[in-house]
């Protein structure tokens, strides 16, 4: 069953359309990233769902019911801020209590509720303290707490964890995860941080420019990015994107790609229509679908090229290659042990499987 | 692991350095000249009241002002307190005082009360013509009361509140509302949205928000709101003569009055003692909250 239905949603402020006939559907029990760049619109989606903005036209259904118009506190969510937003005058208990201000329940269910969500968060021994006597892994727990006494069906966060640092961020992670399988609320979950996404979602909807480009699980969004932007935004290092020229010959389809100097076999290439002879192309080569050296299978592109640097991270490296265009790379991910071996300068032989090619038409940058 | 210990400041010795020579500058010496003339306008006339207040009429009959007292005597204080006449009666000025006490605390509730509420509204809620309000408040501030007057007289006499309390209460607080409205206002502004948006899912009231959340974290303001307050209407003489009623005249109208009703020889030091007498409330409140007015202006923004 579906549990938030945006519907033909329009935003504009002033004359700045922000987002336009946009559509979306959260299920049940789902945990939906909203991801994209700064400035695309997600924190204006999510404040539409929450009823903290007006929308300019279209249907917002929570559970059903027609919430466009409803007041914020009528909606049935619960919502986690970027900045906690926790009350700095009233103590971690106040600010749980507070919480459950707009729901009539009498002082024991009051106190049952809060009594819960500190055990559950391990907030227990900070229930006196005020916002400003906590570290901010501790505020952001008392802020998940304050939206998980209210006992609702959806969970809004907005980029909670953008204010922590690395190894907690990590932490929290697995704590806002681990609360998602333990108490199966919708979560509707708005990052630009695409680790996070991947680590966290069950679907993920990546937005640019206010419209929404591609939505699916981690894996789909990862391995068939719907278009360029998708492919360009999600992976670190980003995709490789090559331009080419489609030959078709018969049924045999090739691909010049100029800037390595390589023909690409795409023969066996599930195109979406048929190709068309002299299209331009992009083909996206994800680094570490690279291999180092020749290898046996037939349908593999090889080429060499020059190495411009080397980046180690631990344990994964990265080469990157001078293509032949002017200061084009070529990010290729390479086993650490050979790093010391490549020199700058020195050509590395490296070939790319055909069944991992991601294909985009160069016109309009759909995936073909 | 002796570095560690080297970068501990508890073990490290402590150096004692030389303190840095203080250059006097041009700039310095003019800007201590200017503050020095500055204090002194002010001290010096107040210099010569105190004293004056503490001396007899024989000395004062000499003429010379800034003289010490030779006998230091508190009665003129006594007889300003409790004696002096102010028209037909002679009780001191003291029936002033309980009287701007009478006025002092319900236009302090209902001016501050007032613009709180509508610097709230205007700053945290989405009001209607926000913006159109705000100007003509903003306009409002520069209106000189003398010209409204007289409208206002026959306003508060239709609402039978004319020569009462609640009277100069109410003038009070609409004269102090556009400036209070723009100061609370442009303080809440400060307040993160995103408490704020918190606070509307979490409750949704108006006043709920307002008493829990918003009032609590108002306290630099309300300081320096309740200095400036205080001191105007406690130093005010225009309002209290002209909307009080008989019963009702503010410690500064029973001062003007016992200074004028004169019998006989003008007693300077009695009249000095009750300008004091006055003049002290405002003056207390400044040393007791001083320390938070600077706070409260220059705090600004609330950090969450
Ligand atoms: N009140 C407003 N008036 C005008 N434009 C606005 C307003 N609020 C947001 N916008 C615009 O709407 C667009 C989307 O803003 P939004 O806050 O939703 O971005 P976001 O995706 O959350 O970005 P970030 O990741 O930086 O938080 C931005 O281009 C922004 O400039
Ligand atoms: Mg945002």
């Amino acid at each position: 069953m579906p549990c938030v239905e945006f519907r033909n949603i329009a935003k504009q402020y002033g004359r700045v359309t922000v987002l336009d006939e946009l559509d979306l559907t959260v299920e049940d029990g789902e945990f939906l990233v909203l991801l994209g760049p700064s400035g695309c619109g997600k924190t204006t989606l999510l404040n539409l769902l929450a009823g903290l903005i007006e929308t300019t036209a279209g249907t917002i259904t929570i559970d059903g019911r027609d919430v466009t118009e409803a007041d914020p506190k009528d909606r049935g969510l619960a919502m986690v801020f970027q900045s906690y937003a926790l009350y700095p005058t009233k103590t971690v208990r106040g600010n749980l209590r507070f919480g459950l201000s707009s729901q009539k329940l009498d002082k024991a269910e009051v106190d049952r509720r809060v009594a819960w969500a500190a055990k559950l968060l391990q907030i227990e021994p900070l229930l006196d303290r005020k916002p400003g006597q906590l570290s901010g892994g501790q505020r952001q727990r008392v802020a998940i707490g304050r939206a998980l006494v209210k006992n609702v069906g959806v969970f809004l966060f907005d980029e909670p964890l953008s204010n922590l640092d690395a190894k907690l961020r990590t932490e929290m992670r697995l704590e806002i995860k681990r609360l998602h399988n333990e108490l199966h609320q919708t979560i509707v979950y708005v990052t630009h941080d695409q680790i996070e996404a991947m680590t966290m979602a069950t679907r993920i909807a990546v937005m640019d420019g206010g419209v929404i480009q591609q939505i699916g699980t981690p894996d789909e969004i990862y391995e068939t990015p719907a278009n360029l932007f998708v492919a360009q935004f999600i992976g670190a290092p980003a995709m490789n994107m090559l331009k080419g020229t489609l030959k078709v010959a018969g049924d045999r389809v090739t691909a010049q790609l100029d800037e390595v100097g390589a023909e690409l076999d795409l023969s066996g290439h599930a195109f979406a229509s048929a190709p068309e002879n002299g299209a331009p192309i992009v083909a996206g080569l994800r680094p570490e679908h690279f291999s180092v050296g020749q290898t046996a299978e037939s349908e593999a592109t090889s080429f060499a090229l020059p190495v411009r640097y080397t980046e180690k991270t631990g344990g994964d490296a990265t080469a990157f290659l001078n293509t032949k265009s002017d200061n084009g790379l070529l990010a290729v991910r390479v086993d650490p042990a050979l790093v010391a071996a490549l020199e700058s300068g020195g050509d590395l032989a490296v070939s790319f499987p055909a069944s991992r090619i991601n294909l985009f038409d160069a016109r309009s940058g759909q995936r073909m | 692991m002796t570095e560690i210990v080297a970068s501990n400041p508890e073990v490290r010795e402590f150096k004692s350095y030389p303190p840095k020579p203080r250059k006097l500058t041009g700039s310095s010496i003019a800007i201590l000249v200017f503050l020095t003339m500055c204090a002194a306008f002010v001290a010096i006339p107040l210099y010569v009241i105190i004293v004056t207040s503490l001396k007899d009429m024989a000395q004062i009959r000499f003429g010379d002002i800034f003289s010490l007292p030779e006998v230091w005597t508190l009665e003129p204080w006594r007889v300003a307190w409790d004696e002096v006449c102010s028209g037909v009666t002679c009780e001191g000025v003291k029936i002033g005082f309980f009287n701007s006490i009478m006025i002092l605390i319900p236009s302090l509730i209902l001016s501050i009360g007032l613009s709180a509420v509508t610097g709230y509204a205007l700053a945290l809620w989405n009001v209607k013509w926000a913006g159109t309000f705000l100007f003509i408040l903003f306009t409002a501030a520069f209106v000189p009361f003398q010209i409204i007057m007289i409208p206002l007289i026959i306003m508060s006499g239709i609402i039978k509140v004319y020569g009462t309390v609640w009277g100069v209460a109410i003038v009070h607080a609409v004269l102090a509302m556009p400036l209070l409205t723009l100061i609370f206002r442009n303080y809440y502004k400060d307040i993160p949205s995103e408490i704020m948006n918190a606070a509307i899912m979490d409750s949704g009231s108006f006043w709920k928000i307002f008493g829990e959340i918003i009032l609590p974290m108002s306290g630099n303001i309300m300081i320096v709101v309740l200095i400036l307050q205080i001191t105007s209407i406690w130093n005010d003489f225009l309002i209290g003569l002209t909307f009080g009623g008989i019963g009702t005249k503010p410690m500064t109208v029973i001062l003007a009055n016992s200074v004028i009703t004169s019998r006989g020889e003008v007693t300077y030091n009695v009249d000095m003692a009750a300008a004091l007498l006055t003049a002290i409330p405002p003056l207390l409140i400044y040393f007791v909250l001083g320390k938070f007015f600077v706070q409260g202006i220059t705090a600004g923004a609330i950090k969450g």
